[in-house]
Parts: C-alpha cells; sequence; structure tokens
C-alpha cells in the first residue's frame, strides 16, 4: 500500500491488567503518559484524542476522549468518543487514522480504560425487555460463555476438535504470558489443569474463558512525516477493518436469539470472522503469508482455533493441525498470541484492541523481551465483540 | 395451595393456540425473507426497502447445530428456577426451511451428554420460571426421540 494511507505509531503504553478497584481514568492517564513518554512527546503535542468508551463506569465512560482530555489537561484540543464492543479501541484507531490522514492533525492520541465488575458480564441495568442483551438473560439465561461454547462444540462437530486441544490454547497463551509484565496471570498450566477446572458452559472450562479485568492501553499516532522527523524505524498501521457482516449472518452472534434467514439470499461467500481481517489485508494489499504474528481475541480456547482460519493461517479444519505442530506458539512458523492473550490478561473491553496494537508494535519494534518473535516485520491484529463488531489492525515494520 | 395461571414470558414470541406451539416469526411482504423475533420496521435484507411483514409460524422441527449447557447461575435479569443452580443445556437449531439459527433451552433432564450436533429437535413450550401469580411460558428444545417415546 502506498505511504500516504499510512500512520505511524510513535509510541504505546499499557496500565498493568487486574483487578485493581481504581477508576478507570486513572489507568488510562498511566497508559496515555506511558505512550507519550515513549513517543518522545508531552501531552501539549497532542491535537487530538480518540477514546474508546466502557459502559460500566457511568456518564465519563460514554465520553471517554473528554474524560481522559480533562484529565490530563484541558488544552483545547479536539476529541472523539466511541463504543464499539470489544473492537472499541480499533474504531478508535480508527477514527484517530482518518483525523491524521485528512490533514487536521499531525499527534492523535488513543485511549481505552476499564473497571469491570467481578464475574459473567451481565447486562446494563434496567428493566430493558426490548433490548436483546437483556432479554437473552431473562429468557435463555445465555451468558457470553454460552456463546462461546456454542462455537466450541460446533467446531468438535465439524473440524474433530478435542478438549484437549481447546486446553492447549490455554497451555500455550499462558506460558506466553509469563514474560509479559502486563499480563495479569501469569502462571503456567498443564493441560490436565485446564481439564480439571469446574466446566462453566460445556465443552469449556473455567480456565479456558477470558476474564473480565481492569486495565488500559494507549498509543500514540502521528503522520508519517510527523514521524520521520522523530525516528527512522516508525512501526506503520498499513490498514484497519472496521467492517460490519455481510447479510445474511448465519453464524449465531451474541446477543442475538436466531440468526439471519438464508432462505432467499445465500449465505455471503465470505463469513463475518473471515471478512474482518480480510478487508484489512485487502486495504493493505498484504495477505497472511506475510505475517511475522498475529494478536487474536481468544475469548475463549476454542474461539483462537476458529481466528486462525479466520485470518487465513490455514485453511478450515487445519487450525487444530497448526496447534499439534506447534506452528503458533512463539518459535513457530506463525505464532500466534505472544503476548499470553486474553487467557493471561482477561478482557478489559475499550483497551484490548488497542493492547493487542501495543503488543504488535513491541514485537515489530524488538522489544518483547522474552515473548520476542524473532524477526517480526508484519503483524495482524483481530477481534469480534457483541451486535456484529469486529476489527482488525494491520501493522508493519 | 397456590393456583398460578400460565402467561407467556415475552408477548408475540411464540403461541400455543390450538395446543401446537409454534414460534412466530416474520416473512418480508417485499422479498420474503425471514426473521425472528418478528421484524416490525425495516426488513434486514440490504437489497429490499420493504417495511410490511406478515406473522408466521415456524417449522416445529430442526436439526441441532450446536449446544452447550450452562453450569453456573447465570445473573440477573435470569430468574433463578431451584436453589441451589441446576445446570440446564442451551441448544441451537437449524430450521431448514426458514433458513434460521434460533437459540433456546433445552427441556429439563436433558444434558449435554444427550445431545448430539445434527440430531432432530422438536419446539415445545415450557414453564421458564413461575411465581406466586403466574407460571412464565417460553420456547424450549427437546429431542425428536424423547418427544416419540412420550407419545
Amino acid at each position: 500500500m502506498s505511504d500516504d494511507k499510512q500512520v505511524a505509531v510513535l509510541g504505546v503504553g499499557m496500565h498493568p491488567w487486574g483487578k485493581w478497584g481504581r477508576n478507570f481514568v486513572e489507568y488510562g492517564v498511566d497508559a496515555a503518559q506511558a505512550a507519550l513518554a515513549d513517543a518522545g512527546l508531552t501531552w501539549n503535542d497532542v491535537g487530538f484524542v480518540a477514546g474508546a468508551d466502557t459502559i460500566r463506569n457511568g456518564y465519563p465512560g460514554f465520553i471517554a476522549g473528554a474524560t481522559f482530555s480533562q484529565a490530563l489537561g484541558w488544552k483545547g484540543n479536539r476529541v472523539a468518543s466511541c463504543y464499539a464492543a470489544c473492537a472499541s479501541g480499533a474504531h478508535a484507531i480508527n477514527i484517530a487514522r482518518a483525523q491524521i490522514l485528512a490533514g487536521f492533525c499531525d499527534v492523535a492520541l488513543v485511549v481505552g480504560a476499564d473497571t469491570t465488575p467481578k464475574g459473567f458480564f451481565a447486562p446494563v441495568g434496567g428493566d430493558r425487555p426490548d433490548d436483546p442483551d437483556w432479554l437473552r438473560f431473562r429468557l435463555l439465561g445465555a451468558t457470553n460463555p454460552t456463546y462461546f461454547a456454542l462455537y466450541a462444540r460446533r467446531r468438535m462437530a465439524t473440524s474433530g476438535a478435542t478438549m484437549e486441544d481447546f486446553a492447549r490454547i490455554k497451555v500455550k497463551n499462558a506460558k506466553n504470558g509469563l514474560a509479559n509484565p502486563n499480563a495479569r496471570f501469569r502462571k503456567a498450566v498443564t493441560v490436565d489443569e485446564v481439564l480439571a477446572s469446574p466446566m462453566v458452559a460445556n465443552p469449556l472450562h473455567l480456565l479456558e474463558i477470558c476474564a473480565t479485568s481492569d486495565g488500559a492501553a494507549a498509543v500514540v499516532l502521528t503522520s508519517t512525516e510527523f514521524a520521520r522527523r522523530h525516528t527512522t524505524e516508525a512501526v506503520k498501521v498499513a490498514a484497519v477493518s472496521t467492517v460490519t457482516p455481510t447479510y445474511p449472518e448465519t453464524v449465531i452472534e451474541m446477543p442475538n436469539f436466531a440468526t439471519d434467514s438464508s432462505a432467499v439470499v445465500g449465505a455471503p461467500d465470505r463469513p463475518f470472522r473471515d471478512a474482518i481481517a480480510h478487508a484489512a489485508y485487502e486495504e493493505a494489499g498484504i495477505g497472511p503469508e506475510d505475517l511475522s504474528l498475529a494478536e487474536v481475541y481468544d475469548l475463549s480456547t476454542a474461539l483462537e482455533l476458529d481466528w486462525y482460519e479466520n485470518i487465513g493461517l490455514c485453511k478450515p479444519g487445519e487450525a487444530e493441525r497448526l496447534l499439534r505442530d506447534g506452528d503458533t506458539e512463539i518459535g513457530g512458523r506463525i505464532p500466534v498470541n505472544p503476548s499470553g492473550g486474553l487467557a493471561s490478561f482477561g478482557e478489559a473491553i475499550p483497551a484490548q484492541a488497542i493492547a493487542q496494537v501495543c503488543e504488535v508494535t513491541w514485537q515489530l519494534r524488538g522489544q518483547a523481551g522474552d515473548r520476542q518473535v524473532a524477526g517480526a516485520k508484519v503483524g495482524v491484529t483481530a477481534n469480534q465483540g457483541l451486535f456484529g463488531h469486529g476489527s482488525s489492525v494491520l501493522l508493519v515494520r | 395451595m397456590s393456583t398460578t395461571t400460565p402467561i407467556h414470558a415475552i408477548e408475540g414470541w411464540f403461541t400455543t393456540d390450538g395446543g401446537q406451539p409454534a414460534l412466530l416469526g416474520s416473512r418480508c411482504d417485499g422479498c420474503a425473507t425471514y426473521a425472528f423475533p418478528a421484524e416490525s420496521f425495516a426488513c434486514r435484507n440490504p437489497s429490499c426497502d420493504s417495511r410490511s411483514f406478515t406473522s408466521v409460524p415456524l417449522s416445529t422441527t430442526g436439526t441441532l447445530w450446536s449446544y452447550t449447557d450452562a453450569c453456573y447461575q447465570p445473573p440477573p435479569p435470569y430468574i433463578p428456577v431451584s436453589d441451589p443452580h441446576e445446570p440446564f443445556a442451551i441448544a441451537a437449531v437449524h430450521l431448514a426451511a426458514e433458513g434460521l439459527v434460533v437459540l433456546g433451552q433445552v427441556t429439563a433432564g436433558v444434558s449435554v451428554d444427550d445431545l448430539v450436533v445434527g440430531q432432530t429437535m422438536n419446539l415445545v413450550v415450557d414453564t421458564l420460571f413461575s411465581d406466586d401469580e403466574h407460571d412464565h411460558l417460553i420456547w424450549k428444545w427437546t429431542p425428536a426421540d424423547l418427544t416419540e417415546d412420550a407419545s
């Protein structure tokens, strides 16, 4: 892709994931200041702030761009705030990227942070019998793991995956997370330990479903021209995909009760989860064969196997072989989730897609320490969240 | 002794008229595509701008696309039906004629060990939860071989 559609990732920063119990704004400010320091810039250099919203922290969470700007000190910069479920962070990155590419600013700060309650994610409060996210709990008792488990069981039926395969994903990601100072869970586990943990939603055990965490991530994006004045080796955003599904979406989507109908219009050639990264590849003129690593949304262990196929690392039905051959371990042909993934972090919704970009940036710079993927040049991120949201960010060195 | 009357846990999503339970979906008057729950104001087909729909009962038999269970009690607004929580199964069932996959709880007494992807499932209406005044009814899926055994 031509350089004039790229922006530079000049700085990245995170607040460690955990269950810290403090206000999300504190985490966001920490991550923002870390990213600015990493970029060699100050808050006064920032012309635009894109905040990824959190919906569980009251009004300040709905206007995250302004909330973080006020916390860092009002100075008349422009702001945007956006919510896109698990893809919120990437949507915020995309908004900031567009501002830079349009020439409205040189330096944009993107921040996402969350403080989360314990246990299953429940719908936000109040009786809302016209909201499918409320109704699915009332009428079905369907939690988020319900949907993850439906995908997992379907995968077992269609590709021969076993519970041991799923457990191996956790073992791999937990091992990677050991070397990540920002990870919440830094403990190696065995297949037997995973399978011995309580069943939550058959076939998924407790250790196979990502927890909910507090955490924050931030990136400083700049024009490539601005970046060249500061460094000769900036990582660049080559593409951002924020596509919706194409009708009919024939895979059941959280929080829906049913799929779209394929009776009149046939299922699209490229299902939604395949389309997410594909749009990024098309935009950048880069393919899965060019990748050095991938960070994908392992909301469950089983879902990581789906992603191998969705982002084009292998053909449908071949993900188990990739895993069993060790191809997706650090040192393998195409490492996946070298950060440790959601398995090691737990999910901090508005921060997570930004954290994926932080990890790929560190990897492409060669700054990932003991989890470094040797010679990494191209990395992709992918995620999916409620109500037909997904994102993919393609980064190049 | 309490006397409870049955009511639908949600209005308009299913029918029990004539003792024949069925999900109520919609068929678009413009392009004939189906939707569940019923579409009321705009067709989801991007090539169709119809805003008119006909309520139709959906197939009451389908094939099991996938399944799982709830081993832990879901958070509110789920209403617990036992203390302690008893796991219940949840099914995603493909209805061939409508090209839909529809979720539903599986009837009590059927565990994930009794289920296999691809098997035939039937729709029934059953109690979701009860309070002092009402049994709140909902649709559920049940294995066809169980339904046949019972008849």
